[in-house]
């Protein structure tokens, strides 16, 4: 049986899916959330080293690993929508950096907030801090470079240039701590398992599917005002009900 | 080729070209990029002389000595093979123990001490409640938690 792909790369099909999609995410999302705080708050134990501090670990690590694979998912849909001159695709690029950008600075924001009671300093010049803040800055120069360009298209364009070749940047980070000398600890998700202890695991996860769900949601709420704002003069658009 | 593989092909020699270049740079910038020196490193006189820096590794045990005004303390550096004496004025971070990772940034002196004028700490990624931390220590098995630097 041949599925034909490029039926859901069509605005037209992927809108009132999308729509349909965005309850569920949505909903799923807050009950994780909920579940994710109360293991994380209530049941995980205090750390032998850090006590109570280590518990900014529950949005730390979700937010960055979000931040970092956001990126390559934008990347790639910034990859298809040069290959394939769909227009979906350079959408779902621009519905995704703003969410990213977010993540990204939550991951940069509560690391501070951790680091200076831990570490002693609010901020160091480390290769892993150093390359997350570099994509922050990618995220923001996608979003401006895509502003800067009138023509939707063109924008598309040179914005996934720049979406492309920054996504170098997200090997750096994660090898960052194993590369070089730096003052962010390890990795504590490997291939050869966790080391942590196990509700403090499962309070992590849940709050890394909660935070997954939210940015499904919000990129998809926010690709479809992209659509509605780009296809405005098509005649399906205006026989939406919403719309009417 | 039709055009669309075409610039897939161009989308992947461009990214492999960038990562390349960036490979290259990062590779020559390498000490540059890395946070500390080990103690090794400075013995083997690749650390910067004259200039401040950073020196990482753990506290070494029983080597603390806090002087009589409660704020200057005397510590060693070691990363188990090289240690170097460290001396420091001011606040230290909760997570300042004996055998726990540090970074301390200062310079070194003509005495062959590094005079910091800041001390880090530097945690480990292990996390487990304290029971945990004290069965593994009960098992002989002290060095799975105390962050060891890696050493390169």
């Amino acid at each position: 049986m041949a599925i034909n792909w490029f039926k859901y790369s069509a605005p037209t099909t992927f809108y009132p899916l999308a729509g349909k999609l965005i309850p569920w995410f949505a909903v799923s999302s807050a009950i994780l959330f909920a579940i994710g705080l109360y293991i994380g708050f209530v049941i995980a134990p205090a750390d032998a080293t850090q006590g109570e501090f280590y518990r900014i670990i529950f949005i730390h690590v979700p937010s960055s690993i979000i931040s970092m694979f956001l990126y390559l998912i934008m990347a790639a849909y910034a990859a298809l929508g040069l290959i394939f001159n769909t227009r979906l695709s350079s959408m779902m690029a621009s519905a995704i950096a703003p969410t990213g950008a977010l993540f990204a600075f939550i991951s940069l924001w509560t690391g501070a907030l951790w680091g200076k009671p831990m570490w002693g300093a609010w901020w160091v010049w480390d290769a892993r801090l150093t390359s997350e803040l570099i994509l922050l800055f990618l995220y923001l120069g996608f979003i401006a470079l895509h502003a800067s360009i009138d023509d939707p298209r063109r924008a598309d364009r040179a914005a996934a240039l720049l979406a492309l070749v920054g996504s170098v940047n997200v090997p750096i980070i994660y090898f960052s701590v194993k590369w070089w000398n730096t003052l962010h600890q390890g990795s504590t998700i490997k291939y050869s398992g966790t080391s942590m202890h196990v509700a403090m695991q499962q309070a992590m996860f849940t709050m890394l599917a909660a935070c997954w769900l939210y940015a499904i949601t919000i990129a998809l709420m926010r690709v479809r005002s992209i659509i509605l704002e780009r296809e405005k003069n098509t005649k399906w658009i205006t026989e939406l009900a919403e719309v009417k | 080729m039709k055009p669309r593989q075409k610039r897939a092909l161009y989308i992947v020699v461009a990214i492999i070209a960038v990562g390349l270049a960036v490979g290259l740079v990062l590779n020559a910038l390498k000490d540059n990029v890395s946070l500390y020196f080990t103690p090794t490193q400075v013995f083997n006189n690749e650390a910067p002389q004259g200039h401040n820096f950073r020196i990482g590794g753990l506290v070494e045990e029983g080597s603390i000595q806090r002087e009589k005004d409660g704020l200057t303390v005397h510590f060693m550096i070691t990363d188990l093979k090289r240690k170097l004496p460290v001396v420091y004025k001011g606040i230290l971070p909760d997570l300042f123990k004996e055998g726990k990772g540090v970074v301390a940034q200062g310079k070194m002196e003509a005495d062959g001490v590094m005079h910091a004028s800041e001390v880090l700490a530097k945690h480990d990624e292990n996390y487990m409640p304290p029971e945990a931390a004290d069965a593994l220590k009960r098992a002989g098995a002290d060095n799975a938690i105390s962050s060891v630097p890696a050493i390169k």
